[in-house]
């Protein structure tokens, strides 16, 4: 019979493999766990290219059109390069009354990038994103998915300073 | 029955339809999108709001969407509620507010149902002033534009592609009003069908790319009703003329067979129709053999030599299961039965006058392609449709997909709420069985696969017959492991309350025909009814071609050689055949040789006709009116979409021009010679047929440019071509409206310029056309019925001989028909020459999956590359028929194989190519 | 007995129990009850004495919707049961403290409701960015799975269940319960028809039940106390506690668990700690993005679904979302209907072109560059992205302040066109 699709994998790391496949076992097709695949890529590499997307529909036995479909649709799944860092800004109705463009302009001016832009040293990306659920504490933002509250450019000064020296990468 | 009320008025409808669907077939004009007759209802464009009301007493009512409400019994809505058409034309402008304002350059532009819509809603002024968004296109493939700016976002196509179609790489992406419908990255669509997303589009983002290379507006194009000639299914098309060129292939709705439906070969292999090279002069070659000179021969000279060649006791001719049933009838009439070949080789008229035979068997009905959705389980006997019928293939899936439907009426779910449908039942489908060479594109959907070779397959079905009536032939010495699948299978076949079986001549193989019929005959049995059995045959007349003589009284090809080679037969006029395609060519070519004379008559550049000393230029269907008979015995009509020019005439024209008047006397005196023929009068109203007073017009009242389009000839308008011989006439008079539908040469009403009129013509949604079904089934009526026996001739078992393999016919839906192969864009498609080998018998011959193979078959020497395919049965060496000469001759003796040395494979040779049938190969 | 079934053992400067720690302080009892001492049906019976309704936003009772869930006798199909705790309606931060704060009352909550259902496999469905409460609930299913709490034959009992986290990618569109059972299976989040409903064809069409994690919390502790007592929790006539939150220009903005019933003007003035100085209250949000504005005048009107639905609002989430006389009301405005825009799935027209359409016109009314076509759209868009007319419930939300705003404050719109 025609070879499956399971058995042409070559990129993806056994490690990345294998946790695809533990995700794959909690649904009843392997296609459910399309979310959780194309974010466990994610996590290893910042994000889920053409070749990898290829690769994990090949491991679901999905086509890359079905993957792809689910990849472009949640907004969490980066479908182009991301920065070593991701910054993603809060732009929530409260984060917005407490004054998140105010710094979402410090951060414009400290990196030199607005939302959906990289740095050229390729250290931080900058996004928005809908209400995170801390609208008590707000401003907030998310670095690489560390809650970050009660923002001021003083703080924001901080943790791009920490940031930058934290993560060689 | 249910009431209900409409607008105050009062309509008796059936029961379980959704509210649009009800008020279409009422015949009133309620707008829509992604609903589809096909596709069932989705909610997802709004457009079709209407206002519902409680009860009398409710005056205010609430909007709802009419594809998603049922037409209950007591259900009061109203279509001309000011609210509901305000939100109706809200809903347009919606859909405007990102719509290019390109109709002019569109080549959706009068067949557009957003255009239709458009204007049914009143939405006449846009207020949006803002920005629209805009996207990039993908290359799609040599069929299809995409031009995605266009997108109303229906979400039609996907459902199609995915749903009813089964490909996998036509998808929406991206979200909110972002969303895209196009492929993972720029590449062919591979979909067999994806031609149908055209139609399926309610606008201009999916275009046919051949059509747009050579345009004209829909309202310019001159039709006729036309039959698909690239299979024996007989799907109905529309095909559109200007300017002498056949411009595109449309679907003509037949709810029997193609339904709304065409497969890519059938829509986009028209090219051979406006091929450059065609003849469309008499050719004659002139003196003998040595020097050969072509020249340009007079009309008369030509009809001469004919009659002359016709009335010489040395003389042969041949017919062509590709020929109407006119052409090849006025060809045995005139040169007499005796010396009348009806153009196929021994062994496929044994295949085929076998298989009209099992037609004529009382245990058996003969199940049109529509019947074939209806089957709740289905069992493949040796085809691979995809390839050998390909819409067979789309009936196959939604047979298969149906138990979603029952499965829903269980849960109280209407079978119209088609993603709830799809919920329910997961991949839970009706059980198909395939007993196949080799793995096919349906094997994904298919509950029982088999890869066997023939003789197998023809054994393991005489052991399902046996398995399911004890009184059929059994079959010794199976495997245990075979035992153990004829039980599975006898098992879903038992269980079944509507089994099909398919079968066909594909093979080659007249025991996997008998097979079949003895499984119809044992369920039949079982069913006390007769069992549907449909017979996949190779060309768009085979059956006719047959069934113009008593069986056994034809002569075979091999006879003609013979009698060629005894010296018996010194003169051959072949009609529309190219034997090359038929014997082995180095004996035809010898014979050939040996000829007095060789008078071809085609429409194509055949290697025969290169060989002939006289080309007469025959009219395609594009150009003549003629009969086919289908795979399911039903005779068709097509009608010349438009005049013939230079000396192309229809080929019975270059007979004998005396005999009949036109071709309804041809056509009545083919029905009349044979018993079986009697009716194929009635596949069409006669020539006769007019309304009123007039001939049914084959270009649309809005043809433009008519007195124009000579201009630079001659500035005066000359007379329209006349058709006195046909019931339509070349030209935009008279009366297109009421017509019976073998004679509508295009669907179109007022409002609706759109393929969506179509629901205008039948009797109800997804029902047959108002006037019936088009065409005659031949086979039905109780003289055709022959004792019923069981075919007994068990083949032996498949065993490896030798080195040397046994050859297996492969089909391709691009390349293994003879017409469709001559056009661009199929050639495109067309996979690179090869052949399949299993992996074992190639590490046994040191071939490698890089490797080329020579081999000497049919009188040709042959070097081509080699394709690993696991799942073909070891021993056999599976070949492309069609694809680098390969064809039936290739497969009359076991094949030597042999690693050709210096092999490289052809230039651009990859993976392009190969498409989704493909599978099974090394992808 | 405890007032406050939600927050009792949540103490946020502290980690949350453990299954022992949780355990010494009652935990799971609730679930040893229902499984030991009661039969589905008996469990089902007090849920809807209970009263409990729908804590997600719309406020369905309980008990009626998992009613409509089949029960077999024989051994059964499988069926599901889901907590919804993709928290991402702009302004809602209550799940995330339920999570934070105590995840195994979620797990428990989810067990009792199982067996209550029968349910055999039960997702708990996060949105992507709370891995914090991801990793907690992971934890705590291992220590559960451990202790025998999950996995097969319960408490020794013929009833399995097992439990997964999905953390999900974003796409505030996975909220709605049918968008969120296409998610879970790997698809886009598109909303589906009902009816079939998912309690008859939900999870890969399998009887399915979908609630809040909020509501699912309070499962343990109504099982255990009954339905009387959840009852008289109330301020009001609907039942149980409720987890209030406000955020905005309040002094000590935060989340708690009060009597259903509480006014906006308690939850503000008492628990936010009023307006911050030099800000006035101009109108409020009851319950997240998705509700119909409130006025100074509601202040008192107790919020609870009955009585905010009769003010023509939402009692939503619950978690009020002030807006202060200082703050560019239409920007505010186009803000959260940025948000309605940009989470639409694309699906139906409506939503998906007539959202960017109002975003775009309330920029041009922002911007001082509006026109009367532009506000003429925006009162026709409130009718024509109305509820029945779109194809779920999203688009109609995001009318929800648009329509209140156009009718409580049109001065707004008219004063900035130019």
């Amino acid at each position: 019979m025609a070879p499956t699709r399971a058995a042409l994998i070559s990129c993806l790391s056994d490690e990345e493999i294998a946790e695809i496949r533990a995700e794959a076992s909690h649904y009843e097709y392997p296609q459910a766990a399309s979310i959780e695949a194309l974010k466990v890529v994610q996590k290893h590499r910042g994000w889920v290219s053409d070749e990898s997307l290829r690769e994990v529909a090949r491991l679901l036995d999905m086509s890359a059109e079905q993957l792809d479909g689910v990849a472009t649709f949640y907004s969490l799944i980066f479908r182009r390069p991301v920065g070593d860092n991701m910054l993603m800004l809060c732009d929530g109705i409260s984060c917005w009354m407490l004054g998140c463009e105010k710094i979402k302009a410090h951060i414009e001016s400290r990196l030199g990038i607005g939302y959906g832009e990289t740095t050229p040293d390729n250290k931080f990306t900058l996004i928005p994103v809908t209400c995170q659920g801390a609208c008590d504490r707000a401003p907030v933002l998310l670095e690489n998915m560390r809650l970050h509250t009660h923002l001021s450019n003083d703080k924001i000064d901080q943790l791009l300073a920490q940031t930058e020296a934290e993560k060689p990468q | 029955m249910a009431k209900i009320i409409v607008d105050g008025k009062q309509y008796q409808v059936p029961d379980g339809n959704n509210l649009l669907h009800t008020c279409l077939s009422l015949g009133l004009n309620l707008p829509y999108f992604c609903w589809h007759p096909c596709l069932g209802s989705v909610g997802a464009c709004r457009q079709c709001a209407v206002k519902q009301y409680q009860n009398d007493g409710d005056e205010r009512g609430r909007i709802v969407m009419a594809c998603m409400t049922p037409a209950a019994d007591g259900t009061r809505i109203s279509l001309e509620d000011p609210q509901a058409k305000d939100f109706r034309a809200g809903i347009i402008e919606l859909l405007m507010t990102n719509h290019p304002h390109d109709c002019p350059v569109c080549e959706e532009g009068g067949e557009c149902h957003l255009q239709d819509m458009t204007e049914m809603s009143g939405h006449t002024f846009r207020s949006y002033a803002q920005t629209k968004r805009t996207h990039r296109n993908q290359y799609l493939g040599p069929f299809i534009n995409h031009e995605m700016n266009r997108c109303i976002a229906c979400y039609r196509c996907v459902r199609y592609y995915q749903d009813y179609a089964g490909g996998d790489d036509l998808q929406m992406l991206g979200a909110h009003h972002h969303v895209y419908f196009g492929r993972h990255c720029d590449g062919t669509l591979e979909s067999p069908f994806s031609g149908n997303l055209v139609e399926v589009c309610p606008t201009g983002v999916f275009t046919d790319k051949t059509f747009s290379q050579d345009y004209t507006r829909k309202w310019d194009l001159q039709s006729a009703p036309s039959v698909c000639q690239h299979c024996a299914l007989g799907c109905n098309t529309s095909p559109g003329e200007r300017y002498g060129r056949l411009k595109r292939i449309v679907n003509r709705y037949h709810s029997d067979i193609n339904g709304y439906f065409l497969c890519d070969r059938g829509r986009f292999g028209y090219g051979f129709v406006n091929a450059e090279q065609r003849p469309r002069q008499v050719v004659q070659r002139a003196g003998d053999n040595s020097g050969q000179q072509a020249q340009i021969a007079a009309q008369s000279a030509a009809t001469e030599a004919v009659s002359t060649l016709l009335q010489q006791s040395d003389a042969m001719a041949i017919g062509s299961p590709r020929a109407s049933l006119e052409n090849n009838f006025a060809l045995l009439h005139s040169i007499g039965p005796q010396r009348f070949c009806p153009g196929l080789s021994d062994a496929e008229q044994t295949l085929l006058e076998t298989a009209a035979a099992i037609y004529r068997q009382p245990d058996i009905g003969i199940p049109s392609p529509a019947d074939i959705e209806r089957a709740d389980t289905i069992i493949i006997l040796g085809e691979d449709i995809i390839n050998t019928a390909p819409v067979l293939a789309l009936k196959v899936r939604q047979a298969v997909r149906n138990l979603a439907k029952a499965l829903a009426g269980g849960a109280g779910i209407p079978d119209w709420q088609d993603a709830a449908v799809q919920e329910l039942a997961q991949q839970r489908r009706n059980p198909l069985i395939q007993l196949t060479f080799g793995a096919t594109a349906l094997d994904p959907i298919a509950a029982v696969n088999g890869s066997r070779a023939p003789e197998d397959i023809a054994r393991l079905g005489f052991a399902i017959a046996h398995g399911l009536d004890s009184e059929a032939p059994p079959v010794s010495d199976l495997t245990a492991a075979d035992s153990e699948l004829v039980a599975q299978i006898c098992a879903l076949l038992k269980a079944a309350q509507r089994p099909l079986i398919i079968s066909g001549s594909s093979l080659l193989s007249a025991a996997v025909l008998q097979a079949a019929a003895n499984i119809a005959k044992a369920l039949s049995r079982k069913l006390d009814a007769p069992c549907p059995l449909h017979q996949c045959l190779p060309e768009c007349n085979s059956l006719g071609a047959v069934l113009l003589q008593e069986p056994g009284s034809s002569p075979p090809l091999e006879r003609v050689l013979e009698g060629i080679e005894s010296g018996a037969v010194r003169r051959l006029l072949v009609m529309e055949n190219d034997l090359y395609r038929r014997l082995d060519s180095e004996r035809l070519e010898r014979a050939l040789d040996k000829l007095e004379q060789l008078l071809v008559i085609d429409h194509q550049w055949t290697p025969t006709a290169a060989k002939a000393d006289w080309v007469l230029p025959a009219a395609s269907f594009a150009e003549a009116e003629g009969t086919l008979i289908n795979s399911e015995g039903r005779a068709q009509r097509f009608f010349a979409v438009f005049p013939a020019s230079a000396d192309i005439r229809p080929a019975w024209q270059w007979l004998d021009s005396g005999a009949w008047d036109n071709i309804d006397a041809l056509t009545r005196a083919c029905a009349a010679s044979r018993a079986p023929l009697a009716t194929i009068v009635e596949a069409a109203p006669p020539a006769a047929f007019r309304r009123p007073g007039q001939q049914v017009p084959r270009m649309p009242h809005r043809y433009s440019g008519r007195t124009a389009i000579r201009a630079n000839i001659q500035v005066s308008e000359p007379r329209q071509t006349p058709d006195p011989m046909s019931a339509l006439g070349f030209t935009m008079e008279g009366d297109a409206t009421g017509l019976p539908p073998a004679l509508r040469p295009a669907s179109w009403a007022p409002g609706w310029n759109s393929n969506q009129s179509i629901h205008k013509f039948q009797q109800e949604i997804n029902g047959p056309l108002v006037g019936g079904p088009s065409g005659v089934r031949l086979l039905d009526d109780q003289f055709n019925v022959a004792e019923a026996t069981w075919f007994s001739a068990v083949p032996a078992a498949f065993q490896l001989s030798g080195p040397a393999l046994q050859p297996v016919p492969l089909y391709h839906i691009f390349g293994s028909e003879e017409l469709s192969q001559l056009a661009a864009p199929i050639r495109a498609r067309q996979a690179d020459d090869y052949i399949a080998l299993h992996p074992d018998d190639a590490a046994a011959l040191q071939i490698g999956a890089a490797d080329g193979v020579n081999f000497r078959a049919g009188g040709r020497e042959f070097c081509v590359a080699v394709r690993l395919r696991a799942d073909i049965p070891a021993g056999t060496v599976g070949l492309p028929m069609g694809l680098g000469g390969i064809c039936a001759a290739t497969l009359s003796q076991p094949l030597a194989l042999s690693r050709a040395f210096d092999w490289q494979p052809p230039l651009g040779a990859g993976n392009a190519n190969v498409f989704a049938s493909d599978s099974g190969a090394a992808l | 007995m405890t007032d406050r079934p939600l927050t009792q053992h949540i103490d946020l400067s502290r980690p949350p129990y453990d299954l022992a720690q949780y355990e010494d302080v009652g935990g799971y009892a609730g679930a040893r009850k229902v499984i030991t001492e009661m039969t589905p049906a008996q469990g089902l019976e007090i849920l809807k004495d209970s009263g409990l309704r729908g804590r997600g936003g719309a406020g369905f009772p309980t008990g009626v919707k998992w009613s409509f869930v089949p029960m077999y006798n024989t051994p059964a199909p499988t069926k599901y049961i889901v907590a919804n705790a993709d928290e991402m309606e702009p302004g809602t931060f209550k799940d995330r403290l339920l999570m934070e704060g105590c995840p195994h009352l979620l797990v428990e909550g989810m067990i009792v409701g199982a067996y209550i259902l029968q349910a055999n496999i039960g997702y708990i469905f996060i949105r992507g960015e709370y891995i914090e409460a991801a990793q907690l609930l992971n934890e705590a299913i291992a220590e559960c799975r451990k202790k025998g709490y999950l996995g097969e034959r319960i408490l020794g009992g013929d009833w399995s269940f097992e439990l997964h986290v999905h953390t999900s990618a974003g796409r505030y569109i996975c909220g709605e319960e049918t968008a969120l059972l296409n998610s879970l299976e790997g698809k886009r989040a598109t909303p589906r028809a009902k009816p079939p409903f998912p309690q008859v064809s939900g999870l890969w069409g399998r009887p399915t039940i979908v609630n809040n994690v909020e509501t699912l919390c309070n499962l343990p502790q109504i099982v255990l106390l009954g339905a009387d007592w959840f009852k008289q929790l109330s301020l009001t006539d609907d039942a149980g506690t409720k987890l209030y939150g406000v955020s905005g220009r309040v002094n000590t903005p935060g989340c708690w668990e009060l009597p259903m019933g509480t006014s906006a003007r308690e939850l503000i003035e008492r628990h936010a700690g009023g307006m911050c100085d030099g800000y006035q209250l101009k109108t409020f949000l009851p319950g997240g993005g998705s509700t119909p504005l409130l006025l100074p005048e509601h202040l008192d009107t107790p919020m609870d679904y009955t009585h905010i639905g009769k003010l023509g609002s939402r009692l939503g989430t619950g978690t009020v979302i002030v807006i202060d006389d200082q703050v560019d009301f239409i920007g505010a405005l186009k803000n959260l209907e940025h948000f309605f825009s940009q989470e639409s799935c694309g699906f139906c027209t409506p939503c998906r072109d007539g959202l960017p359409w109002v975003e775009k016109a309330l920029h041009n009314i922002e911007c001082g560059s509006g026109s009367r076509a532009d506000l003429d759209w925006l009162r026709r868009a409130t009718w024509m992205l109305n509820m029945g007319n779109t194809f779920c419930a999203h688009a109609p939300g995001a009318m929800g302040p648009l329509d209140s705003a156009l009718k409580f404050f049109p001065d707004e719109f008219e004063r900035r066109l130019p």
